[in-house]
């Protein structure tokens, strides 16, 4: 398997070890090496919390630069997500946000939205197949996807293998530019992408299951926000007019996409932890009567990203006051005269998710089991204080990493003491 | 490694919240041994449903798991009610669980055939007034 590429990455020298990020890991990823954090890129999801929780602000979330964008693209399609809508204050109309992504230099404006409201349409149709494990799990979070990936190897056939609406929207984009202007080449064109999340980036880089991405750039969206709000002052009257409706918007909060099934069968949560739990409950057959399932790694949703501006309580608001006076969908599959669960190809990706192992101690299952035993064996002199001086996040942890032979059980401060004790003890009774 | 890997855990009985963490545990230490995913499935479930068992009806008890290359036997013990009759019990829909806990969508009746179904050995000593132990086996094919 190619090596996965992440988004997330430590600028050294603002790290000063310490074992916040340690601790809120939700896959124990991340160690403390010579003063350092350190990632393991094959067991991260890309969730953002040690950005998130960093207080020094070491961790940062790896995106392209508007300015790297290549002079041969002549025609460059911004891809504002729903979330962004929910960054600005007093905003009251979406159309200034797409005018003043035009008036950054973007050439043309495609909303995500209007590609969710697509997704959610063929979800509709998805979920009239009968041949399909329910309940069916959203792929649209890429931090959900890799973790199932990782560690929920039972639940890999329930992922949709619907592509995710931003890429639709790419693919979109493209098409409509395409047609528009006829003198362009389609090597001319990109598109890019306003992430509210590193892990946004990191499915445009690696792509979901044998798919590629079309998406060309991926630009932070706290990044764009800066420039947005100069460029929206400036803004007469907007020339260009949004085109999505409520369940567009709606997507960019947590239970948007899963209420717009019209099925209320549905679980929808949000931040890591929660949704890990839930897919524990779910892999033990808990939820027998649900049809849906939406997990989204973020508090809130999308608005809830690392790369996002506002409290994501504060974006949910605004968004609904901002989707009020808009229909239901402005994205509509035309009529057809295809089955009511018929779902093209091109909306699909091609091969389902399969399960990677990352988690496992060793591909020889009798070499697991020694080094499960002796991880017993170690945990028991362990205080299990959880205290993270040693650089792993629990006692457990680290008595993993002392079998795997990447520090010994000595850099244990407590048992240290213990033996330290010990030695004095007997020299007071006068042994060597 | 001939011997097996034993795991111990204690069922609380008096927290209701806390049933069906030992099943997580299990799950997780068998996903780093590397066993197949249907395997994880099946012992987790039967171990969940254990779990709750326990729980609702014998204020909790001792869950142990034995981890063979080839098979995962688990011993629940509780020194619970015991069970009348056993047949009965074993019936799909037949449930003594109250009221307080049907409310959460328990007490349906699928707790131990569901045990039965995932497992390939099932056997069950239960002594009215004493207790209850049940043994499954799951084969690593």
């Amino acid at each position: 398997m190619a090596e996965y590429r992440h988004s997330v990455s430590l600028e050294q020298d603002k790290c000063k070890g310490c074992t916040t990020c340690l601790k809120h890991c939700p896959t124990e990823a991340i160690r403390i090496r010579n003063g350092h954090a350190v990632i393991n890129s094959e067991i991260c999801i890309d969730c953002g919390e040690c950005i998130r929780v960093c207080p020094h602000k070491a961790k940062k979330a790896i995106f392209d630069k508007l300015e790297e964008i290549a002079p041969r693209y002549k025609w460059r399609i911004a891809l504002p997500p729903p979330s962004l809508y929910g960054q600005f204050e007093n905003l009251d109309d979406v159309d200034y946000v797409l005018q003043g992504l035009l008036d950054c230099g973007f050439d043309e404006v495609f909303e995500v939205a209007r590609a969710a409201e697509v997704v959610s349409e063929y979800t509709r149709r998805y979920m009239h197949k009968k041949d399909v494990p329910r309940p069916v799990i959203s792929s649209a979070c890429p931090t959900i996807v890799r973790l199932i990936r990782l560690r929920f190897p039972y639940l890999c056939d329930n992922v949709m293998p619907m592509l995710p609406p931003v890429e639709v929207a790419s693919q979109m984009a493209k098409a409509e530019a395409l047609k528009k202007h006829p003198e362009l080449r389609e090597d001319e064109i990109c598109t890019v992408f306003i992430s509210p999340c590193p892990a946004k980036a990191s499915y445009v880089k690696n792509g979901i299951s044998k798919n590629r991405s079309s998406i060309d750039y991926v630009v932070s969206m706290s990044e764009m926000y800066f420039k947005l709000i100069g460029a929206m002052k400036a803004i007469e009257a907007p020339k260009v007019a949004s085109a999505s409706g409520m369940i567009g918007i709606s997507w960019a909060s947590s239970g948007g996409e899963a209420s717009a099934l019209f099925n209320d069968r549905y679980l929808a949560a949000d931040g890591i932890d929660n949704a890990i739990k839930v897919l524990d409950e779910i892999e033990t057959g808990n939820f027998p009567y649900l049809e849906f399932v939406e997990l989204n790694a973020c508090p809130g949703g999308c608005v809830g990203g690392a790369a996002t501006v506002e409290n994501p309580y504060i974006a949910k608001v605004r968004l609904q006051s901002l989707r009020r006076y808009l229909p239901i969908s402005l994205n509509r599959l035309e009529k057809s005269e295809e089955p009511d669960d018929y779902v093209p190809e091109n909306m699909l990706f091609g091969s389902p998710i399969t399960y990677a192992p990352a988690m496992r101690l060793n591909a020889n299952r009798g070499i697991a089991m020694q080094m499960m035993s002796d991880i017993e064996k170690i945990y028991e002199l362990l205080p299990e204080i959880d205290c993270g001086s040693c650089g792993a996040p629990t006692c457990r942890a680290f008595a993993e990493d002392v079998v795997k032979g990447e520090c010994k059980v000595e850099e244990c401060v407590v048992y240290m003491r213990e033996r330290m004790r010990e030695f004095w003890a007997k020299r007071e009774e006068g042994q060597p | 490694m001939d011997e097996a890997l034993k795991f111990h855990f204690v069922i609380d009985g008096d927290n209701f919240t806390s049933a069906g963490e030992a099943s997580v545990e299990v799950k997780k230490k068998l996903r780093q041994l590397g066993f197949p995913p249907d395997v994880i499935r099946r012992v987790s479930i039967a171990m969940y449903e254990g779990e709750i068992n326990m729980v609702i009806h014998a204020r909790g008890g001792v869950a142990d798991v034995l981890v063979y290359p080839d098979r995962i036997v688990i011993i629940l013990e509780d020194h619970g009610p015991g069970i009348e009759d056993i047949d009965l019990a074993m019936q799909e829909g037949y449930s003594t669980a109250p009221d307080s806990v049907r409310a959460l969508g328990f007490g349906a009746g699928m707790g131990l055939p569901n045990m039965k179904r995932y497992t390939e050995e099932m056997h069950i000593e239960s002594t009215l007034g004493v207790g209850t132990t049940i043994t499954m086996v799951v084969n690593v094919q």
